[in-house]
């Protein structure tokens, strides 16, 4: 159908118009509106970068990328973005962009790890993974075999991952760079809810009267979502309040009403203040006032309290890497400075500064405490109980622990946290308390994350249009595809576990694996699979759309268990960065626009786009490195009995599998991908697959040599749908219902759980989801909500102290926690030697560790370089002139970094902020690896640094 | 007679010589000549004279610029010098030659603390008593080496993009540059970050325009005289009570245009038609 010019215009205004208001588009009209565009053509996509979810449009020409634009049909930003969204056009084009696999070799042609890189063909690339992992696997099991996922991976590749690992190899050792961005988040919501992501939309921001952002720096990180912040309270300046809580001030503090600056980790001392306030003011905890909204506390929520003394995530006494421990305090491959901090994991004394906090739960100030591993257990206490854990935090004691800004008047700060607690409390205020990292990257952030919630259940203010605590995600996907796919160490699809045999059960059946073939045990996180690297147990890791070796703290120990012991690391990725020069294998990966994809944001809305153009050079999506990989692995290589570390033992499934049909030969791609994936047919001349590339399941005309050296012509099944469909088959029904494939291309995104093509926008409400709604029809409660999550429903019932066997479990089925949890120091803080705190982060123009958005010139020059942020005082105190360069050191590295005064980022005496995207200023090496122990996320934000003039 | 015809040659050859050198120089000189009222758009360093001040008083030491290069924070990690903001202009820069000027998108000016470039100045044209705070110490905010200005068509935060770099860059933050918001209208839920510069206020370092992430920098430094108007001192808002300030060096009125510059006599004694 030919159309003129303005009928073609009108037909793509109308086409994006109709969607916006949720019309569907005659489809001879879509069809016209990419027809008329003979050599360009638009078509929708999600933002590659933060976890806003902006939706964009991608301008092809020629086979390339040539123009963006924000996506005025998106309901998230309504064709606006941020500069990094502004150039998304430009990131995949950058000069040194990963064209062909790079193997180190020697003269010979030999793999030689200390060879220099030099490219190789596809199949001699799989040759070398395929045979280390195998060597990894007969030395040290399934767990020698790991993978560094990602948060930014799309939900099929992340899917393809966990399949492969998990069925395949029987490893849990796969775990996503989203360890580091939520997993306290996430760990708070299991506890809390018993089932993961938040309960409100950003919806919630455009109905609010107040926001509060506790260590998030949205005017930067999430700059979106801080215009309709900022919007909001244009609207409304008198009525609608913002609230800072933060360890320095940055431009988030900019339209402030209140800005409260505290010192590292005492926000959870804050949280059980305004909880205090609340509970004390209260009738039943001995005020006068109607604070407590006792219908729904009785009707919804249960007190509990969990153990203290869970340590810091850090290395445990008898790990091979720190024996044998020497006269000088150093032990095995950590110096006697590092080991001062990494001692405390096993025990510590009880601080004069957290003490009163811990009195409660039978410690005091000189006790020492010994810690145990980190445990999720928690227990029923009374309401007298979470009452008496509140008591120490009264006015004064809070002030004094939490005032981050030595110059500010105390009386000065206690107003503002008596004005805080008074925006909460306030009757008919909605309030909606947003984080990020500073609350997530914490050495107890599953504990702040559960004291969020606390305080908005007591008040009524949760899972309710304007008012709830809303863990904001940092990356595109760490809610699509790490947390809802499932590819952590310990979990599968929809929420489930691996150390569950009914879920384990249920993904065998999905995935046509014989009983028993998934392993029980996972346990190797991030950190762990570092440390198991260091340790010598694991010996084949692949890195995938991450940079492991720039963001891990302590990276110098990593690092040099990478380059210099006995193992193989792979690196996929478009740009190489410091993982790829840290590894013996790098393999040109597509980025996001080259392949067929899908993200989930922070607010649960899955995106779907097509594949716009071919990658660039021999490079392949990860979905096609790993059914390619597949191929390498039979049933007899990877099925055989194993007994793990901890001496559990996975059964020989071969013979099993003979009765599901498979032989000895059968490949895993077949078992995982092929088999049930040729279900899903190509179909050109059907939307959406008609007029779109699709590398991994046609080939391309770029006619690339694959795995086997043959031209690559696509696995001819339509694999994307196909891995969707059926990891979209565990949650539906289960509340993670997600719509039909097709469907994702049709519309601007969904918020599950999408029940009879409807999307929820608040979770756990009875108007508003409809699985609250038929969790009360069949309890037949009268409740406006239903917390119908189903992880830890069953507790063990005690008080402060601990669990009493004798009183059995009591089930809190529909029911949501209120945690007991004090104020505990971080391991290291500032002393005489290192006497500042550092702080790391991001900034607007970069994303992460910079590997693309530092490719863009203008970005680059923008903010060439990472600078180390301090206060003018203190630069003057230590001799230091603005823009010298200085040391920042720890007891574990060092780097030389430009001291910035009057930047963005204002600090407080006694504390330095240094951005993490610059790998010349490698900030990671200076970081402690303690984490949260119960969601073993790591906590940048705080470890103690000297600055020296260089 | 040969000889005297060879001294003629000679002298009409060398004669044409020095004219063809002469007119020769003439153009180049003229050429360059032409620069020192060349390009009104120069940066100068901080505490500069005005320009034709400056012009004067300049005696093309190149201190200033030794003393940028040099200072304690142009390193880098491996100890070499990264390019100094203050150039030395030399023929074809299109500025007086010999004198210090810098431009943004090269090396902005770094705003040092201790101002190293001034002191230095021998004869005045860098005046460091411009760049004293009423305690007698060295504020760089006091420098005025030019004034920021915003294209609004292309400055993207205009667009609605969320932008602000050059916000984040200055280093007067939240008061040379200030953010504006207002509500997108279009989206309805968002609000523009728009940045706002503000005459007072802004040193003219450059900061902005090395960060401006447009193409061609939307916001760019002009120098002041070239980028400001003046209102006038006769007239005082009278609603903002801090603007009788404005106008505290006003002066008595006399005018004259072309209406009134007769005396009143002749234009009386011109007669009327009737």
């Amino acid at each position: 159908m030919a159309l003129n010019r303005r009928d073609f215009l009108k037909s793509a205004a109308a086409a994006s118009a109709a969607s916006a208001v949720g019309i569907a588009v005659p489809s001879s009209l879509e069809a016209a509106s990419n027809d008329a565009q003979k050599d360009w053509r638009w078509d929708k996509a999600a933002c590659r970068f933060c976890g806003t979810g902006c939706g964009i449009m991608l301008a092809t020409k020629g086979g390339k990328i040539v123009a963006v634009k924000g996506d005025p049909a998106a309901p998230v930003n309504r064709g606006l973005n941020c500069i990094k969204g502004y150039f998304n056009a430009k990131i995949m084009y950058g000069a040194d962009r990963l064209k062909t696999p790079l193997l180190r070799m020697n003269d010979k042609g030999e793999f030689d790890k200390h060879g220099k890189f030099k490219p190789v063909s596809w199949q001699r690339a799989f040759d070398e993974m395929e045979k280390y992992a195998k060597k990894a696997l007969k030395e040290s099991g399934p767990e020698g075999v790991a993978v560094f996922a990602s948060g930014q991976y799309t939900v099929m590749e992340g899917y393809a991952a966990q399949k492969m690992m998990k069925g395949g190899f029987r490893s849990n050792a796969i775990d996503p760079n989203a360890r580091h961005c939520m997993a306290s988040a996430v760990v708070g919501f299991y506890q809390t809810f018993g089932i993961d992501e938040p309960s409100g939309c950003y919806d919630d921001i455009e109905i609010t009267d107040t926001i509060v952002t506790w260590g998030s720096n949205m005017a930067e990180m999430h700059p979106i979502l801080w215009s309709r912040v900022s919007d909001r309270k244009l609207s409304n300046p008198d009525k609608v309040k913002i609230v800072n809580i933060q360890t320095y001030t940055h431009r988030t503090c900019d339209i402030g009403d209140i800005n409260i600056i505290f010192s590292p980790s005492t926000d959870l001392a804050i949280w059980n203040y305004v909880a205090r306030e609340i509970v004390m003011r209260d009738k039943k905890g001995g005020g006068k006032e109607d604070i407590i909204d006792w219908d729904f506390v009785n009707e919804n929520i249960v007190f509990t309290a969990g153990p203290a003394n869970i340590g810091y995530g850090m290395r445990r006494k008898g790990e091979k890497s720190i024996t044998p421990v020497n006269p000088d305090g150093s032990a095995g491959k950590y110096t006697a400075l590092e080991m001062e901090i990494i001692n405390k994991e096993m025990s510590k004394k009880v601080s004069a500064k957290e003490g009163p906090a811990l009195e409660p739960f039978g410690y005091k100030e000189g006790d020492i405490m010994k810690n145990t591993p980190g445990t999720l257990k928690h227990w029923h206490i009374s309401f007298e109980d979470y009452k008496k854990s509140l008591e120490p935090y009264t006015l004064d004691y809070v002030a004094k622990i939490a005032k981050g800004d030595p110059n500010e008047d105390i009386e000065e700060f206690k107003k503002k946290l008596q004005a805080l607690a008074e925006l909460y409390i306030e009757k008919g205020r909605k309030v909606v308390s947003f984080w990020t990292m500073g609350m997530n990257q914490h050495t107890r952030g599953t504990w702040v994350n559960t004291l969020s919630y606390n305080v908005h259940f007591m008040l009524n203010k949760q899972a309710l249009p304007g008012n709830g605590a809303f863990s904001l995600t940092g990356q595109p996907s760490a809610c699509g595809t790490a947390r809802e796919v499932g590819t952590f160490c310990h979990r599968l699809p929809a929420d489930m576990m691996v150390k569950n045999p009914k879920h384990r059960a249920k993904a065998e059946k999905v995935w046509g694996l014989p009983a028993g073939t998934l392993n029980p045990v996972g346990n190797q996180h991030i950190m762990k699979i570092h440390r198991d690297i260091e340790d010598g147990v694991v010996k084949f890791a692949w890195v995938n759309v991450c940079n492991a070796y720039q963001d891990s703290a302590s990276a110098s120990h990593w690092i040099k268990a990478a380059r210099e012991m006995d193992n193989f690391i792979v690196t996929s990725d478009g740009y190489p960065g410091i993982s790829a020069k840290v590894s013996d294998l790098v393999l040109p990966s597509a980025m996001i626009y080259e392949k067929w994809g899908a993200y989930g944001n922070a607010e649960r809305r899955t995106q779907h786009w097509r594949q716009q153009v071919l990658p660039v050079g021999d490079a392949m999506s990860d979905t096609w490195q790993w059914m390619e990989f597949a191929k390498r692995f039979t049933v007899k290589d990877l099925w055989g009995g194993y007994t793990l570390r901890n001496g559990k033992k996975l059964a020989d499934v071969r013979a099993d599998a003979k009765k599901l049909g498979y032989n000895d030969d059968t490949t895993m791609y077949d078992i995982l991908y092929a088999n049930k994936g040729k279900k899903y047919k190509i179909d050109m001349n059907k939307f959406p697959q008609k007029g779109y590339d699709n590398s991994d399941c046609n080939g391309d005309s770029r006619k690339v040599l694959g795995g086997d050296g043959k031209e690559a012509k696509g696995c001819g099944f339509m694999v994307h749908e196909y891995l969707f469909e059926e990891y979209a088959s565990f949650g539906r029904g289960h509340g993670h219902d997600l719509a039909p494939f097709e469907v994702y291309h049709k519309v601007r995104g969904l918020k599950w759980p999408v029940v009879d093509g409807k999307e929820t926008q608040w979770r756990f409400n009875v108007k508003y989801d409809p699985y609250a709604a038929k969790a009360v029809k069949e309890s037949g409660s009268k409740s406006t909500h239903a917390f119908y999550g189903p992880l830890a429903k069953n507790l063990l019932q005690g008080n402060l102290t601990g669990p009493d066997k004798s009183k059995g479990k009591k089930a809190l089925k529909n029911k949501a926690k209120i945690f007991a949890r004090p104020y505990m120091d971080p391991p290291e803080m500032p002393d005489e030697k290192y006497d500042t705190w550092l702080c790391t982060g991001r900034v607007l123009e970069h994303w992460h560790s910079g590997t693309m958005t530092m490719r863009v010139p203008e970005l680059f020059r923008a903010v060439p370089e990472a600078l180390c942020y301090m206060n003018p005082k203190d630069a003057k105190a230590k001799g230091i002139k603005r823009g010298e360069l200085v040391w920042v050191e720890s007891r574990r590295g060092k780097v030389k970094a430009r001291v910035e005064t009057r930047g963005r980022n204002r600090p407080p005496q006694g504390l330095v902020f240094v951005p993490w995207f610059d790998e010349k200023v490698f900030i990671n090496k200076v970081c402690l690896d303690a984490t949260c122990p119960m969601s073993k996320q790591n906590d940048y934000k705080k470890c103690a640094v000297s600055i020296k003039k260089v | 007679m040969a000889n005297s015809n060879n001294n003629r040659r000679k002298f009409m050859a060398t004669t044409l010589q020095s004219v063809g050198l002469t007119a020769l120089g003439g153009l180049l000189w003229s050429g360059y000549s032409d620069e020192v009222k060349a390009s009104p758009l120069v940066l100068r360093p901080p505490g500069a004279l005005p320009e034709d001040d400056f012009l004067k008083a300049c005696i093309k030491c190149g201190l200033c610029a030794e003393a940028c290069v040099n200072r304690d924070s142009n390193k880098n990690k491996d100890g070499s010098k990264r390019k100094g903001t203050l150039q030395i202009a030399k023929g074809g820069d299109h500025k007086l030659i010999g004198t210090p000027f810098f431009i943004p998108t090269d090396v902005p000016c770094y705003m040092c603390d201790d101002i190293p470039c001034v002191p230095v100045c021998p004869s005045e044209a860098l005046d460091i008593s411009s760049l004293l705070n009423k305690e007698e110490e060295l504020d760089i905010n006091k420098a005025r080496m030019g004034l920021a200005v915003v294209h609004k068509e292309s400055c993207i935060a205009f667009w609605g993009i969320q932008c602000d770099a050059c916000y984040r860059a200055c280093p007067l933050q939240g008061e040379a540059i200030t953010i504006e918001h207002q509500k997108n209208e279009r989206t309805g839920k968002h609000a523009f970050l728009l940045p706002i510069v503000h005459s007072d206020v802004c040193t003219g370092c450059g900061l902005c325009e090395k960060a401006c992430v447009t193409e061609k920098p939307a916001i760019f430094v002009l120098p002041i005289e070239h980028s400001t108007g003046r209102a006038g001192d006769h007239y005082v808002k009278g609603w903002d009570k801090k603007d009788q300030q404005r106008v505290k060096n006003a002066k008595e009125i006399h005018t004259k245009d072309e209406r009134s510059e007769k005396e009143a006599t002749d234009y009386l004694n011109m007669g009327v038609d009737y």
